[in-house]
């Protein structure tokens, strides 16, 4: 669902691909409902190892974070710090992630690429940054871990299922019509790069 | 104190200062954001400075790691020859980030290479890295700790150039970070580049560069110049905050250089995220302690 709330566009947990129809790259978003984290081992377990995911997210929001847990008693966990970590490294899984989870929102740091675009595009999903570094401003907007599955990978890895509130800001950087926000700066960056290259060349030539 | 309370009291002090620095940013880096935020004025980039300034008020009060990865811990350690815990100082350093990981806690960061498992204690073979300076006729231990995550971990890069390729050739080495990687380790970046003859002596100098204050510069004229230019260069490109679009991209750059081999020009660049997570602490013979990056820290 889709609703604005003090200006704020709001995403609750399940999501359509209806309800990201109007939401653009550059935007932004929060998220309430259902969380996961999920990265490298995870993906590379269902992708190469054809493993299914213990958690469901399907229309739902997967986060490629590793956080910081402190047990609690009676198999309860605290959410301490979580914050994004570099989706890029999940760009080569991602497009049969999405086809075999159904996924809706991928939340991360950085940019992703032609994979994820594809992914987004063809099945309805967005991918979304949360301003990394900000791991406390996270944290407490995770109001509970309601399960825990594949502890063997330790605590950066496991499957973290979290139920959460206004979780935000996201900013999106891929929408559903496979806009790609970052790559779309990375062109600009570029050209920009060029010219300040040049710039300092004229006063670097030490060795003469 | 017996040596037996001395190694136990600098233990504790250490993984005091490894908890807090994960909490706290430094004076410099913290004024320096507080700048940037002033001066983006982007929707967006006012949304995400906001952000980290909030982040930065929770940690401190919810006392909680400002950012989830607090790396794997690096101890840069300038001791005397006379500093009488010298040959205790790296397994107690070792054991200061084991006290610290469940005392703060920090996330478990330490995975076995081959084996391929988490050790779950945030140490392992090799981990915390210390790396030594000796200083001859001294009986002090300066000690520079710093967590860097993943994500500022990744960029970094080093390789060798033929001399023809000059300075200029570094600065494009630098520059193509910036755009391929230094986009996605959170900016505003600190840069740290070494200048040198071969791989490992340009990347130990370029993360030593990270461990100088802000607003430092390089002994040598030419070098600070450089680091002038390539600030201003980086800036233009205009990264923002996150990577996202912005008016400036660093922090600062800094250039640390040795001698090199008249053949080669070694050269790296390693870079800290906006959350530069790093702390100076000096002690002297009797343990007494001064912490020169975080004012009013008693630990």
């Amino acid at each position: 669902m889709l609703e604005m709330k003090d200006g704020k566009k709001i995403l609750t947990t399940p999501i359509s691909a209806e309800d990201l129809k109007d939401i653009h790259a550059g935007d932004i978003v929060y998220l309430n409902g259902s969380m996961t984290t999920c990265r490298d081992v995870a993906h590379r377990r269902l992708v190469e190892e054809g493993r299914e995911l213990p958690v469901n997210v399907r229309d739902a929001a997967i986060f490629h974070a590793g956080p910081i847990i402190r047990p609690l008693e009676d198999d309860k966990f605290e959410m301490v710090s979580v914050g994004p970590t570099t989706s890029m490294r999940m760009e080569k899984f991602e497009y049969e992630f999405v086809r075999e989870t159904g996924v809706r929102v991928i939340i991360g740091k950085g940019g992703m690429k032609e994979n994820t675009e594809r992914a987004c595009k063809e099945f309805g999903a967005i991918h979304c940054v949360f301003p990394a570094g900000n791991a406390v401003v996270a944290a407490t907007e995770v109001e509970e871990i309601v399960d825990a599955q594949w502890r063997d990978l330790g605590m950066p890895e496991t499957l973290w299922h979290c139920r959460v509130k206004e979780f935000g800001p996201l900013i999106v950087s891929i929408d559903t019509e496979g806009r790609n926000l970052f790559e779309e700066n990375k062109v600009i960056f570029n050209q920009r790069k060029d010219k300040a290259v040049e710039e300092i060349c004229k006063h670097v030539s030490f060795i003469k | 104190m017996g040596k037996k309370e001395q190694v136990e009291q600098l233990t504790t002090y250490m993984a005091n200062f490894v908890s807090y620095i994960g909490k706290v940013l430094p004076d410099d880096i913290k004024e320096k954001i507080n700048e940037l935020a002033e001066k983006e004025d982007s929707p967006l980039s006012k949304v995400i400075y906001q952000t980290m300034q909030k982040n930065q008020v929770l940690a401190k009060e919810l006392n909680r790691p400002s950012c989830q990865d607090t790396g794997v811990l690096q101890f840069w350690v300038k001791c005397g020859t006379n500093f009488p815990l010298i040959g205790e100082l790296e397994a107690l350093l070792k054991e200061a980030v084991v006290k610290a990981t469940f005392e703060a806690p920090l996330r478990h960061n330490s995975v076995e290479t081959f084996d391929e498992y988490n050790t779950g204690k945030n140490v392992g073979k090799g981990t915390p890295t210390v790396f030594w300076d000796i200083v001859p006729d001294s009986d002090k231990c300066e000690i520079y700790t710093y967590m860097a995550g993943g994500g500022c971990t990744l960029p970094g890069k080093a390789m060798v150039l033929m001399p023809g390729e000059g300075y200029e050739g570094v600065t494009k080495f630098v520059m193509d970070v910036m755009t391929s990687y230094g986009l996605n380790a959170c900016p505003p970046l600190l840069v740290g580049v070494g200048v040198a003859t071969s791989v490992e002596t340009a990347a130990l100098l370029s993360k030593k560069a990270l461990m100088r204050p802000l607003g430092s510069h390089n002994e040598n004229e030419r070098a600070a110049s450089m680091e002038k230019l390539l600030e201003d260069g980086i800036n233009a490109i205009g990264l923002g905050p996150q990577g996202m679009g912005g008016k400036y991209s660093v922090m600062g750059v800094h250039i640390e250089n040795t001698a090199r081999h008249p053949s080669t020009i070694g050269v790296a660049v390693n870079v800290g995220c906006w959350s530069h997570r790093r702390g100076h602490i000096i002690f002297d013979k009797d343990l007494n302690y001064t912490i020169t990056t975080h004012s009013g820290v008693t630990l």
